[in-house]
Parts: C-alpha cells; sequence; structure tokens
C-alpha cells in the first residue's frame, strides 16, 4: 500500500480500526482530539462499529470496560489528567481480566500542566498507575510507522493476555505528520473466539465478569494469578530497539520521542568519531531488563534522556544494578531538546570518562 | 398431582438470601425475576450491580453479570449495550451509586436515551458502609454522618433524581413505586415489566424508582419500616409515573 | 574534539511556515511534505496546535531530509516562510545564520534586521490577485520557496496539489498550477536582475 502522509492522532485510530477495533469511546481534551475525531467519523460508515462521545474520562472508560465484557475489540484514549481519571476504570478492567486499549498522549503536568510534549506519565503507566498492584503492558512509539504497529500490536496483546494495554505517546507523536503504510485490515469476525464472554446464558450457565473477591484467601489467590501472568508477560513480550549499540563504548536510553531526539544525538556524535549507541525500549512494562543488562558487558556508561526529571532511569538502574554508571539527562517542561542539546551531554560525559580516546 | 402455586423463579438462582431481614433488595430481586422469566429474556439478558448492599446481586440473578465500579453501572451498561444490542442489559443501583457518584452517568445516559433499564432502589442510607447520610436522605433523618439529623445549610436537599431524569428529553419511562405492602409490590412489578418493555421496544432509557425498607440503618422493626415509607418518605418522594412518552411515538 | 570521520553532507532542511489563519500557511507545510514523500525523501511535519492556534495565528514545520528525522522540531530553521508582520517578528531570530527568510512583501511592513540572512521578498497577494484571487497567495509563496531552495521540484509540487485539491476540479488544478509557476518565475526573476 502507497505511502500516506497522516497526522499521529489518525493513525492510531485507523491503525485501531485495522486492527479490528470496533469500539471507541473518549472526551474531548488536547493534544488528542483527532483520535475521538477520527473515531467518529471512521465509525461512521461502519456497521458494527460503536463511536460515543462520553460525558467524562469515567465514563468513556467505563463504556469500554462494559464492550469488552461482550468481546468486542474496545479502545479510548486521553491525554494525562484525563487517564487520571480513567485510572479507576483501568484497575477494574486489569481486576477483571477484560482486554482493552488506552491512549495516553501525554502532556506536561503536574496538574492541568501544559499540552506540550512530556514523558511524565511514565512512572503512572509503568507502575499500574491506579489502586491494587496491577500492571499494565506499555508501548511507547517513537514514529509514524511505529504507532501502525504497535497500535495493532497493543489489540493483541490485550487480548491475548486479558489485560489492559498503554500506548503511551505524547503531544508531539500524537500531532506530527509522517508518511505511513498500512497493512491489510483485520475482519472482527475472523478474530479467535473469546469463551469468557457475556452474551446472554442461552445453552450454557451464566457468566460473571467481576473484579470482587470478599473471602481473603480466594483474593490471594486471583492475585497470585495476576502475577503468573505478569511474569509471562515479562519473559516473552520485553521488546527494545538497538540502535548502532555494535561497538559502542557508551549508551543512551531514551524512549518514544526522547528516543527520536536522542538518535540524532548518536548520529551527531557518531560523525565526530565518538563510539556511543542508543538502546531504545519499546515496551516500558515489561522493561528489556535483560537485554539491557546483557549491554553492560561492554558498556560501562549509560546516559537515561528523559523529557521528565528520571522515571525511566529507575528501571534502567534496577537493570544494570552495579555493571555500569547510569547518568541523567531531563527536560520536564515540554521544551523538546534539540539532537545537538544532547550530543553536547554525550561529548561531555564521554570526554570526563575517557571514553573519548 | 397437586397444582404448583408458588416457585421460584428461573431468573433467581437457587441460593439464600444475604440481606438483613425486612430489607428491600430480595423482594425487589424476586420481582426483576419474575419479570425477566415472564417477558422470557433470561438467556439474553445481562445485569450490571452495583457498589453497595447488592453488589453480590450475581450470587442471585441467574442471568450474565458484569460488575461495574461505584456509580458507573450505567456507562459500563450502555457498553454492553452498543457493543450488543441484541442483549437486554438492566443496572440494580442504590441511591448513593445511581444519584451521588454516579450522577453524571446516570443522567447523560438518560439523556443519550439508551436502550437500557434502570432498577433504583431508594432507602435514603448508605446501607453497605454502615448507614452514612445518602443524597436521597430526608431534612432531619438521623444517619450515622448527621446524627442531628440532616440539616440543609451543613448537608444540602434531598435529591429528587427521577424527577430530573423525568426532564431528560432521551428518558421515555420513569416511574416511582415501593414495596411495602402486596399492592405496592403488584404495582412495582407492573413498572419493572414496562420498564424492560421500552427497551425491548427500543424505545429509550426506562427507571424505576422504588422506595425500600432498611430496618438496620433506619434502627426500625419491619413493620415500622413500612410505615416509615407510606407515611413519610412519600411526602418527599411522591409515588407514581413521572413520565411516560411510550404511547406518544418516541 | 576533533572530528575523525569525513563528515558526509546530509540534505536536511527544516521550513517554518508561519501567519494567521485563512492565509493557508498549514496548507503550504502541507504541500512541501507531500512532495517531499512523493520524491521518497524523508519527512515530517508538525503544526502548532491546541491553544496556540485559537488566537488565530498558525505556523507548522516541516522537515525534509535524506536521512530519518530525527526531531521534527526546528529551532534553528534553515527557512521561515513569514506571511505577515507577527510572524516575523516571532520567527526572524530563530532562523538559521545563511537561512533564507520569504516574505509576504504585500503584508509584512517591516524589513528583517539580521544582516546573516538572506530575504525574499514576494508580493505573494498581489501576484494571486493578478491572476484571479487573493486566496491563491500560499501557492504563489510556495513555488517561490521550492524554486529558490531545490527541496524539492516544482514538478512534484504541483503534482501534490492537484492530488490534494482533487475533488475540487481542473478549474483549480489549472488556478494552482499557475499560481505556483508564478511564484517559480518571480524569483527567477529577482536571481536574474
Amino acid at each position: 500500500m502507497a505511502k500516506q502522509l497522516m497526522r499521529g492522532s489518525h493513525v492510531i485510530g485507523e491503525a485501531a480500526t485495522r486492527a479490528g477495533c470496533r469500539f471507541y469511546a473518549g472526551y474531548p481534551i488536547t493534544p488528542q482530539n483527532e483520535i475521538p475525531e477520527y473515531m467518529s467519523e471512521r465509525f461512521a460508515d461502519l456497521e458494527d462499529a460503536t463511536f460515543i462521545q462520553a460525558e467524562s474520562e469515567l465514563a468513556a472508560i467505563n463504556m469500554v470496560m462494559g464492550a469488552s465484557m461482550t468481546g468486542v475489540r474496545a479502545m479510548t484514549s486521553s491525554s494525562s489528567p484525563g487517564i487520571s481519571l480513567k485510572l479507576e476504570g483501568i484497575s477494574y478492567i486489569a481486576g477483571m481480566e477484560l482486554p482493552a486499549v488506552i491512549v495516553n498522549i501525554m502532556r506536561g503536568g503536574p496538574g492541568l500542566g501544559n499540552i506540550a510534549p512530556s514523558q511524565q506519565d511514565y512512572f503512572q503507566a509503568t507502575r499500574g498507575g491506579g489502586h491494587g498492584g496491577y500492571r499494565t503492558i506499555v508501548l511507547a512509539p517513537h514514529s509514524g510507522q511505529e504507532l501502525v504497529t504497535l497500535t495493532m500490536k497493543a489489540f493483541d496483546l490485550a487480548d491475548s493476555y486479558r489485560t489492559p494495554v498503554i500506548l503511551l505517546g505524547d503531544g508531539l507523536m500524537g500531532q506530527m505528520m509522517e508518511p505511513v503504510s498500512f497493512p491489510d485490515p483485520i475482519d472482527p469476525s475472523k478474530l479467535p473466539k473469546k469463551d469468557w464472554v457475556l452474551n446472554g446464558t442461552k445453552g450454557r450457565d451464566t457468566r460473571l465478569i467481576a473484579s470482587l473477591h470478599l473471602d481473603p484467601v480466594e483474593m490471594e489467590q486471583f492475585n497470585w494469578k495476576l502475577a503468573r501472568k505478569y511474569a509471562a508477560i515479562s519473559e516473552r513480550e520485553a521488546q527494545h530497539e538497538s540502535y548502532l549499540l555494535d561497538g559502542a563504548r557508551f549508551a543512551v536510553v531514551a524512549f518514544g520521542t526522547a528516543a527520536r531526539i536522542a538518535k540524532g544525538a548518536v548520529n551527531r556524535a557518531r560523525e565526530a568519531g565518538l563510539e556511543v549507541g542508543l538502546f531504545r525500549p519499546v515496551t516500558l512494562w515489561p522493561f528489556p531488563e535483560k537485554e539491557l543488562r546483557a549491554l553492560t558487558r561492554t558498556v560501562k556508561h549509560i546516559l537515561v534522556f528523559e523529557m521528565n526529571l528520571g522515571q525511566m532511569l529507575e528501571d534502567v538502574k534496577i537493570s544494570v544494578g552495579e555493571q555500569a554508571s547510569v547518568h541523567f539527562h531531563g527536560r520536564p517542561g515540554g521544551v523538546i531538546s534539540t539532537p545537538h542539546e544532547v550530543e553536547n551531554v554525550i561529548k561531555k560525559l564521554m570526554y570526563k570518562y575517557e571514553l573519548d580516546k | 398431582m397437586a397444582k404448583q402455586i408458588f416457585k421460584r423463579p428461573e431468573a433467581l438462582k437457587d441460593a439464600i438470601f444475604h440481606y438483613c431481614p425486612g430489607c428491600g433488595h430480595s423482594i425487589i430481586h424476586r420481582l426483576t425475576a419474575e419479570v425477566i422469566d415472564e417477558l422470557g429474556i433470561r438467556e439474553r439478558t445481562v445485569g450490571v450491580p452495583p457498589a453497595g448492599c447488592a453488589v453480590l446481586a450475581y450470587n442471585y440473578f441467574d442471568v450474565d453479570m458484569g460488575e461495574a465500579p461505584h456509580g458507573r453501572a450505567l456507562a459500563v451498561a450502555t457498553g454492553i449495550k452498543r457493543a450488543r444490542p441484541d442483549l437486554i442489559v438492566f443496572t440494580y443501583q442504590g441511591d448513593g451509586d445511581i444519584a451521588a457518584i454516579g450522577t453524571a452517568e446516570t443522567i447523560h445516559a438518560a439523556n443519550r436515551g439508551e436502550r437500557l433499564t434502570a432498577i433504583f432502589v431508594n432507602n435514603g442510607v448508605y446501607g453497605m458502609t454502615g448507614g452514612q447520610m445518602a443524597p436521597t436522605t430526608l431534612i432531619g433523618q438521623t444517619t450515622t454522618t448527621t446524627q442531628r439529623g440532616r440539616a440543609p445549610l451543613r448537608d444540602g436537599y434531598p435529591l429528587d433524581l427521577s424527577q430530573m431524569l423525568g426532564v431528560a428529553a432521551g428518558s421515555v419511562y420513569v416511574a416511582r413505586t415501593s414495596v411495602t405492602s402486596p399492592k405496592s409490590i403488584l404495582k412495582t412489578k407492573k413498572a419493572i415489566k414496562k420498564a424492560f418493555q421500552v427497551q425491548m421496544n427500543d424505545l429509550g432509557f426506562a427507571l424505576v424508582e422504588i422506595l425500600s425498607q432498611c430496618p438496620t440503618n433506619w434502627k426500625l422493626s419491619s413493620v415500622d419500616s413500612c410505615k416509615r415509607i407510606e407515611e413519610e418518605v412519600v411526602k418527599s418522594y411522591p409515588l407514581g409515573v413521572i413520565k411516560d412518552t411510550t404511547g406518544k411515538g418516541h | 574534539m576533533t572530528s575523525k570521520t569525513q563528515k558526509t553532507t546530509i540534505a536536511k532542511a527544516k521550513t517554518i511556515f508561519s501567519g494567521f489563519g485563512g492565509q493557508g500557511v498549514l496548507m503550504m507545510g502541507y504541500v512541501l511534505a507531500t512532495s517531499g514523500m512523493n520524491e521518497n525523501k524523508h519527512v515530517t511535519y508538525l503544526p502548532s496546535y491546541g491553544a496556540e492556534v485559537r488566537g488565530g495565528t498558525a505556523n507548522c514545520t516541516v522537515t525534509v531530509s535524506d536521512e530519518p528525522i530525527a526531531s521534527p522540531v526546528a529551532s534553528f530553521p534553515d527557512s521561515a516562510v513569514l506571511m505577515n508582520t507577527p510572524s516575523l517578528i516571532r520567527f526572524e531570530g530563530g532562523v538559521k545564520s545563511g537561512g533564507t527568510v520569504f516574505l509576504n512583501s504585500d503584508l509584512v511592513d517591516v524589513r528583517p534586521k539580521r544582516r546573516d540572512i538572506e530575504v525574499v521578498s514576494i508580493p505573494v497577494n498581489s501576484i494571486a490577485g493578478r491572476l484571479g484571487s487573493t486566496r491563491g497567495a500560499n501557492m504563489v509563496m510556495i513555488g517561490a520557496l521550492v524554486q529558490q531552495t531545490g527541496l524539492v521540484s516544482l514538478k512534484s509540487v504541483i503534482q501534490s496539489v492537484k492530488s490534494i485539491f482533487q475533488k475540487k476540479g481542473s478549474k483549480v488544478h489549472k488556478m494552482n498550477t499557475l499560481a505556483i509557476k508564478e511564484g517559480a518565475a518571480f524569483v527567477d526573476a529577482l536571481s536574474g536582475s
């Protein structure tokens, strides 16, 4: 299929539709308004699809919860403050073991913050966010084309593990246009049948989808079940990109928009003769811990670069332990670093630790 | 052979209610189940229970059930119904659930004219949590958070949700009933039946508010609880059909 | 630090378009990005968004490159297309030394202060008006821009505009083509003089 120049938010909407998503509920909030706008129009011609502009973020996530109970692939989207409101529902969705895709086009914070690109919701996304110690799979696209692949993948992961999946972008990913191409759409009726959905008791016993476990022993057993599921996800689904890491003596770790900037910085530093590469987590949870640790066999200094004041930093430190020194550079307000700025940080560190010789 | 004159509705499981003696929930459960049986919709009905005393309603209704977070039942139900319009979806909610924490979800589901049936059990207190003030608590009524009686200047006024929903353009049928006597119970069943039929006929939103007794938290006997509803509660929440546009080509 | 490896020249250019709503500023950026895409180049298009655009101003940044693009943001653009005076005031300072500013001389009533940038002034409203409608001013400008910079070919701009406005029919296409060519011709005449 030919490439099209498309806005990130629209790419998400189109990719979701092609992944077989047939239910969308959302609420306007900048910088992701183009997602509900796109879904409203895209679904208008699909007889089996439902678009609802909900009265609130709460209603939207709960509508997605209800729709998911019937087995349909369902999605909602928002931006940081709106995601805070959705967390209640996301916790229930995790507790009910329902699939759902939640898009967070992050903006600055705390509070109302601003609408500029930010990565300040890393903690919220990768630590579950809401109450009850659950996890969500978190995917962090860094290009238009990756918005296609990861949006579609989000639905597969959500269905496979019956768990909420967060697609974590920012204002830049949502607003920017890049050329993209799409795979052929999936026919939702051809997707694997779900044997747990609510569709009437005809010919079978009743089904219940609930997160209530009054009996402490039962509650504990359920949480162990979730723990096994999360362990399986961690084992199988961690994904990252290695960029110019062959022979590197220094590595930058960055995700999403920051990783784009970091690639530019690494390119510039490489041109200046420095042996530096980029390790880019594609899944933020599960974090590609083992893969990053393996890198420390050859790389002893790591620069974490984020558009916040050091959140993924903690996961990087946990991953590498004492095997490498971890440095940090971050911008927390929506100011987008230039590749030049990050290149300078790389150069200073490599000079300081005599890695430039 | 002896004629069977009393049996458990198919839409009720063979289980013993956990509700307190004299509580209205057991009656309302039974009525709802009887209606589901009579309309022949058990195999395509999905219920959405609330947070509150009826949180375990799924232990009793023999239909598919999907839980909702506190107050969000009508949003969850909207998702189910829109995704599967062939299903009959009802919510079962208390006053705190539907008229306090879930007010927005309630009003907007009604105003969108969602094809849903809401059973709204109004007993004027938060029962499950131990008898705190509800949005529907009467002026002067003592609860664990209004120990000197509900004082409007501090605690606000009782909320008449059904009247508000009657104003919503998307609602088709809104009625208020009680379950204090055989006669009122029959009226309630009729209203519940109509509220399901509205959905089956794809007309719009339907809600039955049922004034229900809570002897435990009211600290009254069962009989006195019924008497309180008949003599006192109905003054603030008059019984009757609040809105019915089923015959008006909705 | 001395550079050890020979730096290869990467053809990458960032252009900022700015003006008020209704001047077709975002369309110019979209046309440039589409043309770059059609020439198999790497492109990004980043519009201003949210509260920023509610005041009636609009701007976007387009990057066209032979290599994958790291940042779609331009702190120091190679070129700035400035359709009104506020745009000049806002963006003049950021233009890369040796870069080019394209001014809509019909509406920009002050001169750039900087001496280290090239200034191309084009009366795009007048030219478009002469062709039939001032609404084509942005087409005149995009013609001038690509003729001067060579970011993409004039041919692919005309082709992109045709496909973007496909539904509007051949009359609009003719008009746009004419406007793009006039913009290019104006720049040719400038450099020839």
